[in-house]
C-alpha cells in the first residue's frame, strides 16, 4: 500500500475525473478492508492517506467510513463491575414478596445459597494473576496450628471437593469422579482431587464448582422436607443435612476471606441472620468437642459432676456481640446436659465474626479478643474447642 | 452470539423453572444476568440506586410473567437486555419529566435527546459484550489499547488481513446501535448478530 502513487484527486466530493484514474476493483477491497481500522486510527499513516483519498471518489466506502467512525464513538468502558453483593438478597426477597415460589429454597440452605453466590461474585473480574495468587490455608489440628499452601483456584478446587460430600449424600454426581480418596474426610478428598490433577488447578474450577453448588441448591430445594434425618458424613464425623449445608456455607465465607486477603480485596462477614446460624452451629458443635477433647486428654479432666442426660449442668456463657449475635449457654461437663443459667460458671464475650475466626482456626485461642470472666480453665477449654472445630 | 456458553436448551429449561415457581431457578437467573442488567440500567441511568432498582424491576418481571419470554424469538439474554433498557429508559423519563415540571434546566428537545444518546450507549455496550470474543478482542486491543492493526493481528495471532476484517466486522455490528426505531420501543438488542 505505501507504494501507492498518489491520487490526482485533491477535492475529495468530485467524482467527475477521468476515468483511468478510478481505482481497480482489487484496490477497492483493499481499501475498503481497511475501512475499520481507519476508522479507529489504526494503520499505518500511508494507508489512511490512501483511504481517505478513496472516500473522495467512492460513495460507498464513504457512507460505511462515517458510519463506523461513528461506531467507534459508542466504545465504552464497560460500566459497574462491581456489582453490590447485598443487592442479591433484596432483589430476590421482592422478587419473592411479589409471588411467592411454590419450590421455595429451604431456610437452612440460604446462608449456602448467599455465601456461594458472593464468593462467585468476587470471583467474577479475576485474571489468571488473581487464579494463581498464593493462598495459605489455616486450621487447628489437636492443639497445633496447621496451614497449607495452594492457590486462589486450588481453594476453589477445595471447596468443590468438599462440597461433594453432600453431592453424594444427596444421590448427585461426584465431583471427584473416579479419584479415589484414601479416605472420605474433606482433607483427604481435597488432597486427592489436587493429586489427581495433571496441572494445578486454572480458572476452569470455577464453573464446576458454582455449577454444583447451583445443583445442590436446586436439589435440596426438592427434596428439603424429606431429609429432615438424612446425614452427610465426613469422615470422622457426620452432620444432619441441614447443618452440612451451614456448615458450608461457613467454610465458602472462610475462605473467601482467605482468597480476598491474598488478592487484597475487601469482603464483609455474612449477614447477621446467616452468621448467627454459623455461630450457633458452632456452638451446638462444642459440647461434643470439649468431650472428644476430654477423652484425648486435651481438656481439662474436671472434678465431673455426674449430670444426667437433660439436666442442667456447669456451663459457660457464650455471648457473641454484633451483628448476628446472642447468647449461648455450653454445657461443659457432657453432650447430654442442658446448658443452665443457674450454673454458669463463666462468661465469655465476643464479636461474630471474631468468634467464627476462632472456629476457623484463623484466630489463635489464646489471641481471640474476648473479654472474659469465671472459671480460667472452662474458658481455655471452650476457646480451643472453637479453634479445632476448624479444618482444611 | 452465545450459542456456545448459552445453549438454547437452557434458556428453555429456565423459563420452564421460572414458570414452575422455582426460587433456585431465580438465584440462578441473577447469578447469570445481574451483572449485564446492571451494567446496561446504569449505562442509561448514570444512577447506581437508580440502576439496582431497574435491576429490581427486570427480575420481578422475568420472575412473575417468565411466560413473556418466548425462547423462539432469541436468546434469554437477549430478551432481558431489551427489557432492561425499556425499564431504564422508562425511568428516566419518568424523572427527567419530573425535574422539567418542577422548573428544572432543560427542554423537552433536550430531554428527547439525553434518551436517545442513553439508550444507544445501552445497546452498544450490549452489542459489545454480546459480539464474538475474536471480534471483541481486536477491537479492545485497537481502541482500549491503542495498538495499530498490524500489532493487533501479532497481538492475537492471526494475519494482518484477519485482523482488518475483525476491526471492521466488530464496528459494523456496533453501528447498528443507531438504527432501532423510537427510542424506549423494544430495541431488538439480539440483532447484533
Amino acid at each position: 500500500m505505501s507504494g501507492r502513487r498518489p491520487g490526482p484527486y485533491d477535492d475529495r466530493g468530485s467524482l467527475a475525473s477521468a476515468p483511468d484514474a478510478l481505482p481497480t476493483a482489487a484496490e477497492h477491497q483493499v481499501l475498503k478492508s481497511l475501512l475499520g481500522a481507519w476508522a479507529l486510527a489504526a494503520c499505518a499513516p500511508a494507508e489512511a492517506d490512501a483511504v481517505e483519498e478513496h472516500l473522495g471518489m467512492c460513495g460507498s466506502c464513504a457512507d460505511e467510513a462515517l458510519r463506523l467512525r461513528e461506531a467507534v464513538g459508542l466504545l465504552q468502558r464497560p460500566e459497574s463491575l462491581d456489582l453490590n453483593p447485598a443487592l442479591r438478597t433484596r432483589v430476590l426477597e421482592t422478587c419473592l414478596e411479589r409471588r411467592p415460589p411454590r419450590i421455595p429454597v429451604p431456610d437452612w440452605a440460604a446462608a449456602y445459597d448467599t455465601e456461594t453466590a458472593r464468593l462467585d461474585a468476587l470471583l467474577q473480574d479475576f485474571g489468571d494473576n488473581e487464579w494463581h495468587a498464593p493462598v495459605r490455608l489455616r486450621w487447628y489440628e489437636g492443639e497445633e496450628a496447621s496451614s497449607r499452601r495452594t492457590t486462589v483456584a486450588g481453594v476453589i478446587a477445595h471447596l468443590m471437593s468438599v462440597d461433594g460430600l453432600v453431592a453424594v449424600a444427596l444421590g448427585l454426581e461426584d465431583p471427584l469422579g473416579d479419584v479415589r480418596p484414601e479416605r472420605p474426610t474433606p482433607s483427604d478428598r481435597t488432597e486427592a482431587y489436587w493429586r489427581a490433577a495433571r496441572f494445578p488447578p486454572t480458572r476452569a474450577v470455577r464453573g464446576p464448582w458454582r455449577e454444583q453448588s447451583h445443583r445442590l441448591i436446586r436439589t435440596v430445594s426438592f427434596t428439603g422436607s424429606d431429609t429432615g434425618r438424612m446425614t452427610v458424613p465426613y469422615g470422622d464425623f457426620a452432620l444432619p443435612l441441614h447443618d452440612a449445608m451451614l456448615d458450608r456455607a461457613f467454610e465458602c465465607w472462610v475462605h473467601a476471606e482467605d482468597i480476598a486477603e491474598a488478592v487484597d480485596y475487601p469482603y464483609d462477614p455474612p449477614a447477621g441472620r446467616h452468621l448467627h446460624e454459623m455461630v450457633d452451629l458452632a456452638a451446638r458443635l462444642l459440647p461434643v468437642v470439649l468431650e472428644n477433647r476430654r477423652h484425648h486428654g486435651l481438656a481439662a479432666p474436671v472434678e465431673r459432676r455426674l449430670v444426667a442426660a437433660g439436666e442442667p449442668g456447669r456451663s459457660l456463657r457464650l455471648e457473641i456481640e454484633g451483628s448476628g449475635g446472642g447468647e449461648w449457654l455450653i454445657p461443659l461437663d457432657s453432650p447430654a446436659a442442658k446448658g443452665s443459667a443457674e450454673h454458669e460458671v463463666a462468661h465469655v464475650a465476643l464479636d461474630g465474626a471474631e468468634f467464627c475466626r476462632l472456629a476457623a482456626g484463623h484466630v489463635p485461642p489464646r489471641e481471640a479478643a474476648a473479654g472474659q470472666e469465671g472459671d480460667r480453665e472452662a474458658i481455655r477449654d471452650v476457646l480451643f474447642a472453637a479453634a479445632s472445630l476448624s479444618r482444611m | 452470539m452465545q450459542k456456545k456458553d448459552v445453549p438454547p436448551r437452557w434458556d428453555r429449561k429456565m423459563q420452564q423453572r421460572l414458570a414452575r415457581g422455582e426460587a433456585a431457578a431465580l438465584g440462578e437467573l441473577y447469578d447469570r444476568f445481574a451483572s449485564l442488567v446492571h451494567g446496561l440500567a446504569h449505562r442509561v441511568l448514570g444512577d447506581e440506586h437508580a440502576a439496582d432498582t431497574v435491576t429490581r424491576d427486570v427480575f420481578a418481571h422475568a420472575w412473575q410473567h417468565p411466560d413473556t419470554y418466548d425462547p423462539r424469538q432469541g436468546p434469554l439474554r437477549s430478551w432481558l437486555a431489551a427489557l432492561t433498557n425499556r425499564l431504564a429508559v422508562e425511568r428516566l423519563r419518568t424523572t427527567e419529566t419530573a425535574a422539567l415540571a418542577r422548573g428544572g434546566p432543560g427542554t423537552t428537545e433536550d430531554l428527547e435527546r439525553k434518551v436517545r444518546h442513553a439508550t444507544v450507549a445501552a445497546r452498544a455496550d450490549y452489542i459489545v459484550q454480546s459480539m464474538p470474543a475474536p471480534l471483541r478482542a481486536a477491537l479492545e486491543l485497537a481502541y482500549f489499547q491503542r495498538r495499530d492493526y498490524r500489532q493487533t493481528a501479532a497481538d492475537l495471532g492471526v494475519t494482518d488481513e484477519e485482523a482488518r476484517r475483525r476491526l471492521r466486522l466488530g464496528l459494523q455490528l456496533l453501528a447498528t446501535a443507531h438504527d432501532a426505531g423510537t427510542p424506549g420501543a423494544p430495541p431488538g438488542m439480539g440483532g447484533a448478530a
